[in-house]
């Protein structure tokens, strides 16, 4: 709302143009990665922005609402064992419960998808939206723990091992099974999520959110009761990690127990603060940064994180802002 | 029945083990306000050192004055390294600096010692099986930890509650100013809390390796049944992670050792194994929900 | 005028041994502006904190309009019409000073569920906000954010918000503590022209202001009140001088 960030400041335009820069390179990405013979790319691709969603949804609470979730793998394997759950009855044929037949659709996969995450979210979130500070981080933790144990323990659906999916969903009859069209579908739905996240975060209910984490006291003396606000902000977020995980399980054809793990958490945490916290686009860029950087150096050596732990140390203690950041800083000032 | 004792036993065993690490847990978050992920690594570094210099030496005595030795240099080295720049930052920071630190370490083990675990047989001193009554014997070991996890019990009591030192913890967390004002090097008085955490995580590592073999990633299992314990004990309260801890222990054991056979007068037999297993690794975060859900601060709130 | 607004009867709150709050009584009426004096650690911000439900007593009870609000959360206190500002401003320190004043009105506008509408152009809450600052005179420093704002501009902007919620009975927690004497002076012109159309409870230390502004004054120390009265009666009061005047203005 600054005079410097208005619509028509060279700052403002700069971004837009750079956003319409990249918004074009990912829609030609899979044809000149195949013209070039880096066909592999397109998959990266998708991996990347399967992931963007999970880390803008964590986003969400912990930099737009101040709500330092540790459990955020919890939704995001969840919304991948929905599909993996629902691939193995159809295959087998036998209905879930005796009620409602599997299915390898994602018009009926995604939206079941987002509806178990949600209420999961909702039902974690009541009980852990009573604590606050570092109790929520470890309560996070230990559900998401509860439901990685449970999961590993379900023998029928593949307990430690996981379960393949085979083929990938269709889509409306759609078959996704092609990898750039996969890639296209992943994209539409991320940017969907991300046009819904910019709408959000500017809407009524993203000022509320925004003014929970600066002072939560102040909102409950002008009349909010901040709980409820909390708790909505937590459902939307765990289904947007179980959008993504859905995806994720068709990309890799494969979900497991790995998906639900708290590494899996932190990763999620540390794309979401690369990029710099409580920006729009910044747990996109987050993800982009670690996944290439895990490829890379997974590529010198299977200990990668031996680097990427110092790594990741050295950021927090002596570069804030991520990366987004940095962009700010060399576009002009940060504009909102 | 004297199988219900023998897992009552191993509950507490289990929950003296929690407590060591929870105390330090929470000493270093109720004084110095940082949570430390990193505190599992401590756990497993001290697991690591003493096998290794028991396997170098053969002795079992030298190895664990060695394991605490490194647990405890370690957490020196972390908290004047690193920890230190973290005290005024948000939790946040807090979090993933430590979790930094975690990948490190596990990757460091791993690289070093390989993906196998190590397992290491107690000391023959403390081998075998005492009778604790007539037809019901109990391994000596396991017993020791019990009876070594309560005197460090008693010893951090006395230690907090009684000497200067712990006097000025006690005002640590609440009057920093003050015992600045005192003429104390607040600084140093820190650097002895996270040594004196780093050095119980460790000593919970050496005695938990015999048992459960050595191997890279222990120290984050036992982590989070720890915030299970810190959060259900509440907060900062070294009395509540005693009783988390003895709480967390028994109910993780017994579920674990009896729910499938309960469950077998139900269904059959795999089944109850499996939902069982699940259940019963469920347990202590289902009691924690239930804990939270009738007193959101845990059981001994340390303020207020 | 003398129908009670807020009715405070043998409240009480212990902070381990020492009695912040001691089976204390008080009737603000409506329509006046009710100054609450006292040294410091009488129990005067304890005593709103428990008004505005940010704080449980442990015994007593609180009216308002003959309704016993004590099981109320703050929030459900403020949609009945209470308010306070805070003596350590709590601001929103990353938004403007606009944006801090339209969210209080945002607020008394109901649920904020919607997901979509940009908010931050919002005719609805922005003009309503912008008349607010407006009568603070705070207009021109609308579109600054409240880290670039001094000390004086974020008393007046707590006072702002406090109004923004349109209160019944507004808590005032010091609103000239740190303020320079032409800042004072403004803010007491600025309270003294809300007087009549908003019930006020001030706790104030500033005995200029007080005097000047107060239908009544109740003087609190250890956590209970020991005499209220109008200004002359207050100066005139001997247990009063002993116990606080006496002492000497801290």
């Amino acid at each position: 709302m600054d005079e410097t960030c208005d619509i028509a400041s060279p700052v403002k335009r700069r971004r837009a143009a750079l956003l319409v820069a990249v918004l074009a390179a990912l829609l030609i990405l899979p044809f000149a990665t195949q013209a070039l013979g880096y066909g592999s790319l397109t998959s990266f691709a998708t991996r990347i922005v399967i992931t963007a969603i999970a880390a803008s949804s964590l986003n969400l609470i912990l930099g737009y609402g101040g709500m330092i979730s540790f459990g955020h793998a919890a939704f995001y394997g969840v919304g991948g064992y929905v599909v993996g759950i629902l691939y193995a009855h159809a295959r087998s044929g036998e209905a879930i419960w005796g009620l409602m037949p599997g299915t390898s659709d994602l018009a009926v996969t995604l939206p079941l998808g987002l509806l178990v995450c949600g209420l999961l979210a909702l039902l974690l979130g009541a009980i852990s939206l009573r604590t606050s500070g570092v109790q929520f981080i470890m309560i996070t933790l230990a559900f998401a723990q509860m439901i990685y144990f449970l999961f590993v323990s379900l023998k029928a659906y593949g307990g430690d091992d996981g379960l393949s999916v085979r083929r990938r969903n269709e889509f409306f009859g759609l078959d996704v099974r092609d990898d750039t069209r996969f890639y296209f579908l992943s994209l539409g739905l991320a940017l969907l999520w991300f046009g819904f996240m910019a709408r959000l975060v500017n809407s009524r209910f993203g000022l509320v959110l925004r003014g929970i984490r600066q002072s939560e006291r102040r909102m409950a003396v002008i009349g909010i009761s901040t709980y409820r606000y909390k708790l909505a902000a937590y459902v939307i977020a765990g289904m947007g990690a179980g959008l993504s995980g859905a995806l994720m399980t068709n990309y890799a054809r494969f979900v497991s127990p790995d998906m639900l793990h708290w590494v899996q958490s932190g990763e999620l945490m540390i794309m979401v603060i690369l990029g710099g916290v409580g920006t729009l686009l910044g747990p996109a860029i987050g993800a982009v940064v670690l996944l290439s950087l895990e490829s890379v150096l997974a590529a010198y050596t299977e200990h990668w994180q031996v680097i990427l732990g110092p790594f990741l140390v050295l950021v927090i203690l002596f570069w804030r802002g991520g990366i987004n950041g940095l962009i700010s800083r060399l576009t002009g000032a940060r504009c909102e | 029945m004297s199988l219900f004792i023998e897992q009552i036993l191993n509950g507490v065993q289990l929950g003296v083990a929690l407590f060591l690490l929870a105390a330090g847990l929470t000493l270093i978050f109720g004084i110095m306000g940082v949570i430390n992920l990193a505190h599992g690594s401590l756990y497993m570094i001290g697991a690591f050192a003493m096998a290794w210099a028991t396997a170098r030496t053969g002795s079992f005595w030298l190895g664990v004055p060695f394991g605490l030795a490194a647990a405890a240099l370690t957490g020196v080295l972390m908290e004047v390294l690193i920890i230190r720049r973290l005290y005024a930052r948000d939790h946040l920071d807090q979090v993933l600096a430590t979790y930094g630190l975690i990948l490190f370490f596990n990757q460091m083990a791993t690289i070093i010692f390989g993906r196998q675990p190590l397992f290491l047989a107690p000391p023959s001193e403390l081998s075998g099986f005492i009778t604790l009554l007539p037809g019901m014997q109990y391994p000596v070991y396991r017993m020791v930890i019990i009876a070594a996890g309560l005197l460090v019990a008693i010893g951090l009591y006395l230690l907090i509650a009684r000497t200067r030192i712990g006097m000025l913890v006690r005002a640590g967390a609440t009057h920093r100013e003050m015992v600045r004002a005192l003429g104390v090097d607040i600084t140093l008085l820190y650097t002895f809390v996270f040594a004196l955490g780093a050095l119980l995580a460790g000593f919970a590592g050496i005695m938990a390796g015999p048992l459960y073999g050595v191997t890279a990633g222990m120290g984050e299992q036992i982590l989070i049944l720890t915030f299970v314990v810190v959060v259900i004990g509440g907060v900062g309260s070294i009395r509540g992670a005693f009783y988390g801890a003895l709480l967390v222990g028994i109910v993780d054991t017994m579920l674990r050792a009896f729910l499938p056979g309960l469950l077998r007068h139900f269904m059959a037999g795999q089944e109850a194994d499996a939902l069982g297993g699940g259940i019963g690794s469920m347990g202590v975060y289902l009691l924690m929900a239930l804990v939270l859900a009738i007193k959101p601060k845990g059981l001994f709130p340390a303020h207020g | 005028m003398s129908d009670v607004l807020l009715r405070v009867e043998n409240l009480a709150k212990h902070f381990g041994g020492i009695r912040a709050t001691d089976d204390l009584s008080l009737d603000v009426r409506s329509g006046e502006l009710h100054a609450l004096i006292g040294p410091n650690g009488a129990g005067k911000t304890t005593l709103i904190s428990q008004l505005i439900g940010e704080m449980q007593p442990d015994s007593g009870t609180i009216r308002m309009n003959g309704i016993v609000i004590n099981t109320l959360s703050t929030p459900q206190r403020v949609a009945r019409g209470l308010a306070r500002t805070f003596q350590i401003t709590e601001l929103l320190r990353e938004e403007t000073a606009l944006a801090n004043v339209a969210l209080a009105i945002q607020a008394r506008q109901g649920h904020s569920f919607r997901f979509f509408a940009d908010a931050r152009r919002e005719r609805d809450l922005l003009d309503p906000a912008m008349a607010i600052l407006r009568n603070a005179g705070l207009e021109h420093r609308a579109r600054i954010h409240v880290a670039a704002l001094s000390h004086g501009e974020h008393k007046q902007l707590e006072l702002a918000i406090a109004l923004a919620t349109e209160p019944k009975l507004l808590l005032l927690d010091e609103p000239m503590a740190g303020l320079g004497a032409v800042e004072s002076q403004d803010m007491t012109m600025i309270l003294k022209a809300l007087k009549g159309r908003i019930t006020m409870l001030l706790v104030e230390h500033d005995m200029q202001a007080v005097f000047a502004l107060a239908d009544r004054i109740s003087v609190l120390v250890y956590g209970q009140v020991i005499a209220t009265g109008t200004s002359a009666e207050i100066q005139a009061n001997t247990d009063v001088r002993t116990a606080y005047l006496g002492e000497g203005n801290s």
